[in-house]
């Protein structure tokens, strides 16, 4: 009964153990890896029938972690999202740190705006920035108007201290957020 | 055919001198003492405003005199017009025989308004339908300056980068010529100017990481006659034997690429969005070329050519004929694309065809439009980043200390970016021999950072903030004396001034402010005789015309906008210093003073009963 075969692959299994037992703890501290894959297909508007499906899970992954509150906060200028958003007091683009939102306040919402582009001028990022990536630049985007955590929220700024650091933005509620389009005067 | 052309020129020039010395106030003196429009540039005014600069010497000085300094109090509203579209009106309005035509910022709407019916009703509108998308690369409001108009046509620019003509009796399209590509940062807000047949059109998008460019489009056809650019080998920038510059710093081969750390100037910037002269005498054409790109300086070591200043071209072939550098290596994003007055006038005792520049890095240039040699460069505003220029050598003096660096942040650097004088343009009284320029006073701190190229978005690597400038005013406007080289008069104002201004036989210069003021003063001692307030903030160019009733009219179209406007019309947060490139934190209380609009405002005297 006892193959040769069959004890080989006994040793293989035990010698797989014994490495797995040698392994430290495992933690965290940047956070899970998470699926690349974008959100599902986001609402228009802010009406459902029955009730609103939950929030993709991403949202607490992200806007939790300071790590990639912070990540966010350097892809933020390293896309040139501030060339046309400034530090979120906007220019060629809106605020970002005030309570208006033209397409949505939502972790997926952004997302969704980040990767499909907006018509009136918001470029689409698709295939240009990995899906971690625009994880994060959206989950600072809602740092910058005191929607994250304050314990994640980035702490200090490196340039030209334009504003109070993300951690210290007042929460502003979001008014009038339509996902579907520019419902909003003056905005674009 | 180059005789016949001489020949009208100098029937032209000569018939343009016997009416100027005809004129009272030019007929005092034998020996020149005041400056004087280039007479072949400057015909006698018919009382229709054809193209936005009024003239190819671009004075924006109407010879009308009904409205004066006696009668300008009962100043009032005679009809207005609202265009819809409520960003930045920068634009000017036309009028040539019975109708007014005015242009829209994005969506670009065309409007032909009957004026010999009550009201000035609308004849035609023209939409160019332009690509939505363009409204994110336009880096400052997505205005436009105005049209042309000739031969029977208007000659039109929409911001996604499209030059199309429309027959101006019917508003039919005629042709329409794609020039700008919008994924690369292109757009177009200049108004374009019509030479000999030819619609010279230039780009916009700076700091979008763009290659600038001029074009001439033939009138009739739309087809491209040539196109120079402004960075690259001497091929492409038209630099052939034709090119005599007068200092040796504009010499040499290929500047276009050896200034430039490797391929830095395929995406360099240098674009064509602001003015563009032409002296029939000389035969040339002048424009200037914007900053380089990106703002941040140390990205980009050596001179940049050929951004940042002024060239001369033979509007035939594009060819260069000379080249000024004012802000070799741009430290502060100084677009060299002001106004480009050509005015002859006494210079060290000899009379001199020059062209006079009040430049965005504060000083007031007079060059020889000859032959491009800067003969004085005297501060209209308060510089604190230069002391001055060489005339020598033609270089200006960078002060060391004031000088971009990463990871510093620069403070109180004066003039701004916007520069103590953006795009609006001053206008040229031959009466009073004075230039009226609407400009800022501003400082600004910068950090210079890091700017990555990725086609189709921002390219700039700098984050600034603006505040006032010595005394607390933001604007000012200023009647300079080009001769004197000194100031006859200035008048503060609260905000930075964004609209142009006129000037008129009436003695009288019009001009707005961004509260919505439109104001005439006395334009020998800057009194203030009359104003209106209009519905949103003034940053567009006023017109004076004769209308079919023979009565003078003055025209301007109101509505806070542009860079200067952005708080407004973006409804940004102050509570960011950099928002709109630093602009909002000079002007955070905009918001407070007026809103959006976009409204035709025309004034006539009362009609005598």
């Amino acid at each position: 009964m006892s193959s040769p075969c069959r004890r080989s692959v006994s040793l293989a299994v035990l010698a797989v153990l014994a490495l797995a037992a040698c392994d430290r703890e495992e933690r965290e501290p940047r956070g899970a890896p998470v699926g690349e894959s974008g959100p599902q297909a986001i609402a228009q508007g802010s009406l459902y029938a029955g009730e609103p499906s939950p929030p993709d899970p991403r949202r607490q992954e992200y806007e939790g972690n300071a790590y990639h509150l912070a990540q966010g906060k350097q892809l933020y200028v390293w896309f040139n999202c501030n060339g046309c958003h400034s530090n979120g007091g906007g220019d060629i683009g809106p605020p970002l740190m005030d309570d208006t939102w033209i397409y949505g306040d939502s972790l997926e919402n952004i997302f969704a705006t980040i990767v499909q582009g907006r018509p009136n001028g918001m470029p689409s990022f698709r295939n240009k920035i990995p899906e971690t990536q625009i994880w994060e630049i959206a989950a600072y985007v809602r740092s910058m108007s005191g929607q994250t955590p304050t314990a994640a929220s980035p702490g200090r700024n490196d340039s030209l201290n334009a504003k109070p650091a993300e951690q210290r933005a007042p929460k502003a509620e979001p008014k009038q957020s339509n996902p579907g389009g520019p419902q909003v005067e003056g905005r674009q | 055919m180059d005789v016949t052309r001489v020949c009208r020129t100098g029937a032209v020039f000569a018939m343009t001198m016997a009416l100027l010395a005809a004129a009272p106030a030019l007929a005092q003196d034998t020996a020149p003492t005041k400056a004087v429009p280039a007479p072949a540039a400057s015909p006698p005014d018919d009382g229709a405003w054809a193209m936005p600069a009024k003239n190819y010497a671009s004075t924006r000085y109407s010879e009308l005199d009904e409205i004066n300094a006696g009668t300008v109090r009962d100043l009032q509203v005679a009809f207005t017009f609202s265009t819809g579209v409520d960003r930045g009106q920068e634009a000017a309005p036309l009028v040539v025989g019975n109708t007014m035509y005015i242009v829209t910022p994005y969506p670009n709407r065309l409007f032909a308004l009957d004026l010999t019916q009550p009201g000035a009703p609308v004849t035609w509108t023209f939409e160019p339908k332009p690509a939505a998308s363009a409204q994110g690369v336009a880096c400052c409001d997505f205005i436009n300056r105005g049209v042309a108009f000739a031969d029977g046509r208007v000659f039109m620019n929409t911001l996604d980068g499209q030059t199309i003509a429309v027959e101006a009796g019917t508003g039919r399209e005629v042709w329409r010529t794609k020039l700008g590509d919008i994924n690369k940062g292109e757009t177009i807000t200049m108004a374009p100017l019509v030479v000999k047949g030819k619609v010279l059109v230039g780009n916009s998008g700076g700091e979008f990481g763009v290659r600038g460019w001029l074009t001439a489009l033939d009138a009739g056809t739309g087809k491209i006659a040539w196109k120079a650019y402004n960075t690259g080998p001497d091929s492409d920038v038209l630099i052939g034997p034709d090119y005599k510059p007068f200092y040796d710093k504009e010499k040499g081969k290929d500047l276009g690429v050896t200034t430039w750390p490797p391929n830095a100037w395929e995406i360099g910037g240098g674009t064509v969005w602001g003015w563009i002269a032409y002296d029939p005498e000389l035969d040339l054409i002048y424009h200037g070329t914007a900053n380089p790109g990106p703002w941040n300086p140390e990205q980009r070591p050596g001179d940049n050519k050929w951004t940042g200043g002024i060239f001369a071209r033979n509007p035939d072939t594009g060819q260069a004929r000379w080249f000024y550098q004012v802000v070799p290596h741009d430290l502060y994003d100084h677009d060299a694309i002001n106004e480009l007055i050509l005015l002859d006038m006494p210079v060290n005792g000899t009379m001199r065809k020059t062209v006079v520049r009040p430049e965005r890095n504060g000083y007031i240039y007079v060059l020889d439009r000859a032959t491009g040699e800067v003969l004085s460069a005297d501060p209209y505003a308060y510089i604190n980043s230069s002391t001055g220029v060489d005339l020598k050598t033609g270089i200006l003096a960078m002060v060391e200390a004031k000088a971009p660096k990463m990871g510093k942040v620069v403070r109180d650097i004066c003039p701004t970016a916007p520069g103590s004088k953006d795009w609006n343009p001053s206008s040229f009284s031959p009466r009073t021999g004075l230039l009226y320029i609407p400009h800022m006073n501003l400082c600004m701190d910068w950090q210079s950072a890091e700017a990555n190229y990725i086609a189709g978005t921002p390219y700039v690597g700098a984050e600034v903030r603006m505040f006032a400038g010595p005394g607390g005013h933001r604007g000012e406007l200023s009647a300079w004396d080009p001769v004197k080289r000194a100031k006859a008069w200035s008048v503060k104002e609260d905000f930075p001034l964004w609209s142009g201004t006129l000037s008129t036989a009436g003695d009288l210069v019009f001009y707005g402010t961004m509260e919505g003021w439109f104001k005439a003063l006395d334009a020998r001692t800057g009194e203030e005789l009359w104003r209106f307030k209009t519905g949103s903030g003034i940053i567009g160019q006023p017109i004076a015309y004769r209308g079919p009733d023979g009565r003078e009219y003055v025209a301007v179209l109101s509505g806070v906008g542009g860079w200067a406007g952005a708080v407004v019309v973006g409804n940004l947060d102050p509570r960011d210093a950099t928002a709109a490139k630093g602009f909002v934190n000079a002007v955070a209380d905009l918001k407070d003073k007026t809103t959006k609009g976009g409204t035709l405002y025309v004034f006539a005297l009362p009609s005598k009963r």
